[in-house]
């Protein structure tokens, strides 16, 4: 028999109907199990319920500081254009807008690369790669926001101007476009755009990757013997199959771009002007609060920058949740483990 | 033609025109995926070799001894900022580690119920909270009541930060922790709270640390919930109820200043910054390698 654990009672109930003769000792145990049990189960439940408590006081307390403005602005808040501490008027449309494009151009050029880099990493690349690219890939995603926009100051600006913007300008000839027309002083929306597209790169490219390793090797064995080529086992039955997953992983990147702040603070140049040039500055609502916030100038100026702070919170809130929806929902109860 | 399953010989005959044509696409996408990958692992070369070449320069013992020098004067270290880090660790781990392992445990526990569900969820959420947003969180719930800015604040809001990212760990490895395991402590009259602690939790301890210097990794690097937390200090100072300095926020204020010098001191900040967040990746990543078999990415 195996016996209990030295100097411990033994507390089990089915202990307590054998006559030994000692039977207090174990009795008062069971109900102090019994109690710190319910304790230990209790306090485990409060830890966790910390976690919807939290953002519940995130939304309240937020929202509640932006609503002077939001009440006193209403729908203009969103749509004008106006921002203008010193007449006490805001208008946050150039930071909402500016917040989207500079997400945008992030995804445009990370999926493609995240993604490419992903079906390599899973289908093509040999067994000894995998795990070294992958780990510099993730890599990417543990540089601090402070040390890109360090980066992106000195050698991401610079480089732009010497050679990309000529090159864009003199050589596709983009120049007369609006989009790349105009001034370069050095920060801008480009600018933002493209560290923002390296800062989500590991996002994607994770959760890609492991949504493709997840796909059934049935998948790509049928595709294979049904004559299709590498490529087209890749499109034709691998890919359809992980869609979800990978549209997941892209939109969890929309989600990292929306809120990241301090590398664009610090390459967008902070200005109140939506220019369709894409090498004008600009402002996101991440950095327009972190610029403007301990310089606030009124109550009301204040309340205006809370209510950046409550969009944004709202929207990565949306965008996170379809996200963690999709990634869920095709990984089903492995992914979610 | 279109029949390529006929079982009239094999089909593909007709189609051998096509067939070197798809197998051209075929070795050209697979090149560019390749290519794709190595683009995806250039930024991270050359921003840490731009970063070395920068930070090396300038980092010297003083660096690490001295306190920041007034503007326009050279030299000077970033002493009370790598201090100030270390405390804003500490607060948000005894913020953060407490309230991330107990919820973890209880989502092992309680898998597939309802509320575990949502919790799972809503953690996933808060992960993707941006970090600005839980810096006015913080100022309005922190600092706003008390009328100044203080360490603790700002260890509050990396901890909060770190809630998520911990419990999601924690519920991982616990789960991987054989059900044999409890039911054999729960047979040797265990009661469930000490079966939870002293052998689930301690037999998944290695992942967790894995889980918790991730997290830390994390917010050793976050500048955005400092801005209006602990805002920064010039001076010496481990009074967690005044302002405090940290690394990240020293290296935004020098990088968008005016000097050279700061500038050179920004890079030798972030070089010290990235070393102390890569080592702990590199760290995490093998102590789950050696745990684990390697085979959890």
């Amino acid at each position: 028999m195996v016996s209990p654990p030295p100097s411990r009672p033994f507390p089990t109930r089915d202990a307590e109907p054998v006559a030994l003769p000692v039977t207090p000792r174990p009795r008062v145990s069971i109900e102090g199990a019994v109690i710190a049990d319910r304790i230990y189960r209790v306090a485990i439940l409060g830890f966790a319920l910390c976690v919807p408590i939290l953002l519940l006081l995130i939304f309240v307390e937020v929202g509640v500081a932006g609503w002077p403005a939001l009440r006193q602005f209403g729908v203009h808040f969103l749509t004008s254009s106006t921002w203008d501490p010193v007449n006490g008027e805001f208008g946050a449309a150039p930071a909402i807008l500016g917040t989207l494009l500079t997400s945008l151009i992030a995804l445009v050029i990370a999926t493609p690369l995240a993604l490419g880099g992903a079906v390599f990493l899973s289908e093509f690349s040999p067994v000894w790669l995998r795990r070294p690219v992958s780990f510099l890939i993730d890599l990417l995603a543990a540089v601090p926001s402070v040390v890109y926009g360090l980066w992106g100051v000195f050698y991401l600006i610079p480089a732009l101007r010497s050679t990309v913007i000529p090159f864009l300008r003199d050589t596709l000839h983009l120049g007369a476009t609006p989009f790349f027309s105009g001034p370069a002083y050095g920060p801008s929306v480009l600018a933002a755009g493209l560290i923002l597209a390296i800062m989500v790169l590991p996002y994607i490219a994770a959760v890609s990757r492991e949504v493709l390793m997840a796909v059934p090797r049935s998948q790509r064995e049928a595709a294979l013997a049904l004559g299709a080529t590498r490529w087209e086992t890749i499109t034709g039955a691998v890919v359809p199959y992980a869609r979800t997953g990978i549209l997941g992983g892209v939109i969890l990147g929309l989600g990292r771009a929306l809120g990241e702040t301090m590398a664009v603070t610090m390459l967008i140049g902070n200005r109140h002007e939506l220019s369709a040039s894409l090498l004008a500055p600009g402002y996101t609502m991440a950095s327009l609060i972190a610029n403007e916030f301990s310089e606030a100038t009124s109550d009301l100026h204040l309340s205006a920058l809370m209510a950046v702070g409550f969009v944004l919170f709202v929207l990565t809130l949306l965008v996170n949740a379809i996200a963690r929806w999709l990634v869920w929902r095709v990984g089903g109860a492995e992914a979610r483990a | 033609m279109s029949t390529a399953i006929a079982p009239r010989g094999f089909a593909p005959r007709p189609r051998v025109r096509g067939l070197a044509r798809r197998r051209g696409t075929s070795i050209v996408m697979v090149t560019l995926t390749c290519i794709a990958a190595a683009l995806a692992v250039v930024p991270l070369i050359v921003i840490l070799a731009y970063l070395l070449k920068q930070g090396a320069g300038s980092l010297d013992l003083h660096f690490f001894t001295r306190m920041p020098k007034p503007p326009g004067e050279t030299g000077g270290g970033m002493a009370n900022a790598i201090v100030g880090t270390l405390i804003l660790i500490g607060i948000a781990s005894v913020v953060g580690l407490p309230v991330g392992v107990g919820a973890g445990l209880y989502l092992a526990e309680q898998r597939g119920s309802r509320l575990a569900n949502a919790v799972r969820f809503l953690a996933d959420v808060l992960n993707g909270l941006p970090s600005i947003v839980m810096g006015i969180f913080a100022w309005q719930f922190l600092v706003r009541p008390f009328g100044h800015f203080s360490a603790l604040a700002g260890g509050a809001a990396l901890g909060a930060m770190m809630i998520p990212l911990v419990t999601r760990t924690t519920e991982e490895m616990v789960r991987t922790v054989p059900q044999s395991l409890r039911e054999a402590a729960l047979a040797l009259g265990y009661p469930r709270w000490r079966t939870s602690l002293q052998i689930v939790l301690r037999t998944a301890a290695g992942g967790i640390v894995t889980g918790v210097l991730v997290a830390v990794a994390r917010i050793a690097g976050e500048t955005a919930p400092l801005l209006f937390t602990a805002i920064g200090n010039n001076f010496w100072s481990t009074n967690v109820t005044q302002p405090i300095s940290a690394l990240p926020l020293q290296i935004f204020s020098y990088a968008t200043g005016p000097y050279d010098d700061w500038h050179a001191q920004a890079w030798a900040g972030a070089l010290v910054l990235i070393a102390m967040v890569l080592v702990i990746s590199v760290l995490a990543r093998f102590v789950t390698r050696a745990r684990h078999g390697g085979g959890h990415d």
